[in-house]
């Protein structure tokens, strides 16, 4: 039989019939093999958000441990070995395992629903980037919990990471473990890139995307193009510690700083990359709980992607300690200034937002308002390092960790908090308890600033980071004591959390599909969402399709009930880049192994490279490449190749 | 402050309220599954050369950093012989060529054709990396020798690694075309695997004109 080439898309209404055939059509098969074989951006959306809530769990660990050693003056809980291990895992954990992919477990469950499709773009693609975080996750844990964790701090420098000053297989985990870590970022970069251009319900032209997307659709763009520079230098380190080169080793003629510029090219758009996308939570979901749309939509959608562009130029105000040049110095202390204004014109958004609307207090709305006081400190505090004979008296001191710690918990943490608070319902179909919530957000608020506000005086008055003692007479030790008891009561604010969550999950109200009463489409479906999430594909006409009738404008002409049935197969609809108009009927692929298998053949891979046993890194290298092969097979039923007789 | 005016389709624009049920127009014939060039991973492919890229951008760039504030005497050779490195380039230049042509034949339904592009394309990349691995034995320095030495190994090795990808590559879609799985309507396989290749054989001009003939031009002393 000839497969269709062509086909209007039959269009119709929901019943149940059309439903069960949907939901045999895209349930996942159970046991083991759905297990390790779903290809469901819900599924893995979840996983991503446990996976990524472990680690942040371990990490929380780690700074506890850290900050019962600075409690006071001259304490030996800790070795300085021991110390140097856990700081630098600690930001391990926190930036590269907790703060990206906890962001991309959310869009990953999120953006199908936002964007009015039944998947992502590639949704093989989407199992095998959580697949090989996890791996990674695990093969950098391996190091930890054997000794051989990274402890030259998250940026690693060198000459301390090179092997002579460094001669364990700590580096060589952390190296070897980043570049396996990068394969996952990437991928999940490239499938949001093609989901967001080209995967949205008819109608949600570009200036219709919900702002959450705005976000991490900028945040992918850059990681696509950041994220080898740190997997090259990391590799790089790998050859010199492993291999006898000198990429990073002068006495071979090269160059210790080309490390520290690999290393900021990716890091600095990085540190927009994990806020971007938690910022675009805040702009979701603040406007819900002021019953209004969010004031000024465009600016904030271009002023996120201005961020993203001008944050690919200030990667050298981490280094303006390492003695370049003054006229460098000042262009990057240039752009740095600069990125405020893009920056602040969320804040400003935000509280427009909240000022011209009818605010309702909910857990969810403290968590993404007491974001904004927290953006301001971070970004005033970044703001002042960005000045360089400022940043000359403040590098390397508790200054700067109190600045990062703003930004990363008052700008990822909280809006993650908030969004699993707002979300929650949606994913589980069940509310959250707000009585707990409210002590859970006041403990996590107050004990985070307690922690963290005094932690500017500490690096103020001089005391430097990543020391893992300090002696008494400096006037450090009282600051030091208030911070560890705020890092205990934020920790005690987390398990609270925790516990919110369990409790709700087996006993909270019953939600509804819109129980915020909110406008996009995510709310639209059922709660949880079926595996199809819509049984016919809305049609859109405005960018908050609920609300169509109430804001004014021409009335509503949101298509939600009636659409594209597509039910002769697992498909969804492609639409074009800027106008969403529909292109094309997309095939989307079964369950499959191959994605488990993939990450399996490279972490073999991996462990191989790491102990330099030849065989193991073939092996895995032939397994890798015999499910790429099985991958990308063409076949039949996605229409990759002719059905001939 | 509503977006409303419904400029996306042109067919939602009914005006009917929500809840009633609107009148969508039926939509015009789509095609199904990937059709041509078209298809969802045309745009993978772009993201996958997007990233790879970028790889080869910081390659090049530590070139460049490192040699910039050199001290004299960092290039090895002050003038890189291009006895070997000229021909294997034109090689690499006309593998595209023959993979192009193989392309056209899938295109045109000449199973032939399209098997004799790929193939040559595969002899010929092969060629290629026989040659460069004579040109790495011509090499009168090793990896560990200086930074210079370990950015040339890396870099034309990075590029190598790609080219046995892209073998690969090619080698599949001479055997799928050979078990004629591919019509020009059903092919994207086929332009997604031309086009990496193509991708290979171009990054390798920037690596050539870097390594090969900057020197030539007064880069690094």
């Amino acid at each position: 039989m000839r497969a269709v080439d062509f086909r209007s898309p039959t269009i119709g209404s929901d019943s149940p019939e059309h439903a069960a055939r949907l939901e045999r059509l895209w349930e996942s098969s159970r046991g083991l093999k759905g297990f390790l074989g779903t290809v469901d951006h819900k599924q893995i959306g979840i996983r991503y958000i446990i996976t990524a809530f472990i680690f942040l769990a371990l990490g929380g660990i780690e700074a506890l441990l850290m900050r019962l050693q600075l409690a006071g003056p001259n304490l030996s809980l800790l070795t300085p070995e021991q110390y140097n291990e856990l700081f630098s895992t600690h930001g391990m954990t926190m930036i590269f395992l907790y703060a990206s992919p906890i962001l991309s477990g959310f869009s990953n469950y999120l953006w199908p629903l936002l964007l009015g499709s039944r998947d992502m773009a590639f949704p093989r693609l989407n199992a095998l980037s959580y697949w090989i975080y996890l791996a990674s996750g695990i093969f950098l844990y391996v190091g930890f919990l054997t000794g051989n964790g990274p402890n030259d701090g998250w940026f690693n420098y060198v000459p301390y990471a090179a092997r002579d000053y460094n001669p364990g297989l700590n580096e060589d985990f952390y190296s070897l473990g980043m570049v396996f870590l990068g394969i996952s970022t990437t991928i999940g970069a490239a499938n949001f890139i093609v989901t967001a251009l080209r995967t949205r319900a008819p109608g949600m032209s570009l200036n219709r995307l919900p702002i959450l997307i705005w976000g991490t659709l900028t945040a992918s763009a850059a990681n696509l193009v950041v994220v080898p520079a740190v997997s090259l230098a990391f590799f790089m380190l790998w050859l010199d510690r492993q291999f006898g080169t000198h990429f990073f080793d002068p006495a071979g003629g090269g160059q210790p700083l080309l490390w520290q510029h690999l290393f900021w090219i990716f890091g600095h758009p990085w540190v927009y990359a994990i806020v971007l996308p938690a910022m675009g939570m805040v702009s979701q979901g603040l406007p819900v709980f002021c019953r209004r749309p969010l004031v000024g939509y465009a600016i904030v959608a271009l002023s996120t992607v201005a961020t993203m562009v001008l944050g690919f130029g200030v990667w050298v105000h981490h280094m303006f300690a390492t003695g370049l040049p003054g006229l460098g110095l000042s262009f990057f202390s240039g752009a740095s200034i600069a990125i405020v204004f893009p920056s602040a014109v969320a804040v400003f958004a935000w509280l427009a937002t909240i000022w011209l609307g009818r605010p309702v207090i909910t857990t969810a709305f403290l968590y993404f308002s007491s974001m904004i006081l927290m953006f301001v400190v971070g970004g005033v505090s970044g703001f002042m390092t960005a000045s360089v004979p400022v940043d000359w008296q403040l590098t390397d001191t508790y200054f700067v960790v109190a600045h990062i710690h703003y930004v990363l918990i008052g700008i990822n943490v909280f809006p993650v908090l908030g969004a699993v608070y707002y979300w929650f319902p949606k994913m589980t179909g069940r509310m959250m308890d707000e009585r707990l919530g409210r002590w859970n957000f006041w403990i996590t608020f107050i004990g985070f600033n307690l922690a963290f506000l005094p932690m500017h005086v500490t690096g103020l008055l001089g005391m430097p980071r990543r020391v893992y003692t300090y002696p008494d007479g400096m006037g450090w030790d009282s600051l030091n004591l208030i911070t560890t008891i705020g890092s205990f009561v934020l920790a005690a604010g987390i398990l609270l959390f925790l516990f919110n969550v369990l409790k709700s999950l087996r006993s909270g109200a019953i939600a509804d599909a819109n129980p915020w009463d909110a406008p996009t489409l995510e709310w639209s479906v059922p709660s949880p969402p079926p595996p199809y999430n819509f049984a016919v594909i809305p049609t859109v006409a405005s960018r908050y399709p609920l609300w169509e009738g109430r804001l004014g404008g021409r009335g509503s002409a949101t298509s939600l009930d009636r659409g594209m049935l597509l039910e002769s197969g697992k498909e969804t609809v492609a639409t074009s880049s800027m106008d969403a108009t529909p292109d094309m009927i997309v095939e989307m692929p079964e369950d499959t192994t191959a994605p488990f298998a993939l990450s399996i053949g490279t972490a073999v891979l991996f462990v191989g490279l790491l102990l330099k046993t030849w065989t193991v890194a073939v092996i895995g290298l032939l397994l890798l490449s015999a499910a790429t092969l099985v991958w990308l097979w063409p076949r039949r039923e996605l229409r990759e190749r002719e059905a001939r007789p | 402050m509503i977006d409303a005016t419904a400029a996306g389709t042109g067919r939602a624009a009914d005006g009917a309220p929500h809840g009633r049920s609107a009148v969508l127009a039926q939509p015009r014939d789509l095609p199904v599954g990937p059709m041509g060039r078209k298809g969802l991973g045309l745009w993978g492919v772009g993201t996958l050369i997007a990233t790879e890229a970028a790889l080869f951008s910081y390659l090049l760039f530590a070139y460049y950093y490192t040699g910039a504030a050199a001290p004299p005497g960092w290039l090895l050779e002050s003038h890189p012989s291009l006895r070997l490195a000229v021909p294997n380039t034109i090689i690499l230049l006309v593998s595209s060529g023959f993979a192009w042509y193989g392309e056209t034949g899938v295109l045109r339904q000449r199973r032939s054709r399209a098997l004799t592009g790929f193939g040559l394309a595969l002899v010929l990349g092969t060629l290629f990396a026989v040659i460069q691995g004579f040109e790495w034995h011509q090499r009168p320095f090793r990896l560990g020798e200086s930074s210079y030495a370990s950015l040339y190994y890396i870099t034309t090795g990075f590029h190598i690694a790609h080219v046995l990808i892209g073998l690969l590559v090619l080698a599949a879609i001479f055997l799928w075309t050979a078990l004629d799985y591919f019509s020009p309507r059903r092919r994207l396989s086929v332009s997604a695997g031309v086009i990496y290749w193509h991708f290979v054989d171009i990054i390798w001009l920037f690596i050539f004109t870097t390594y090969y003939i900057s020197p030539y031009l007064g880069f690094g002393r």
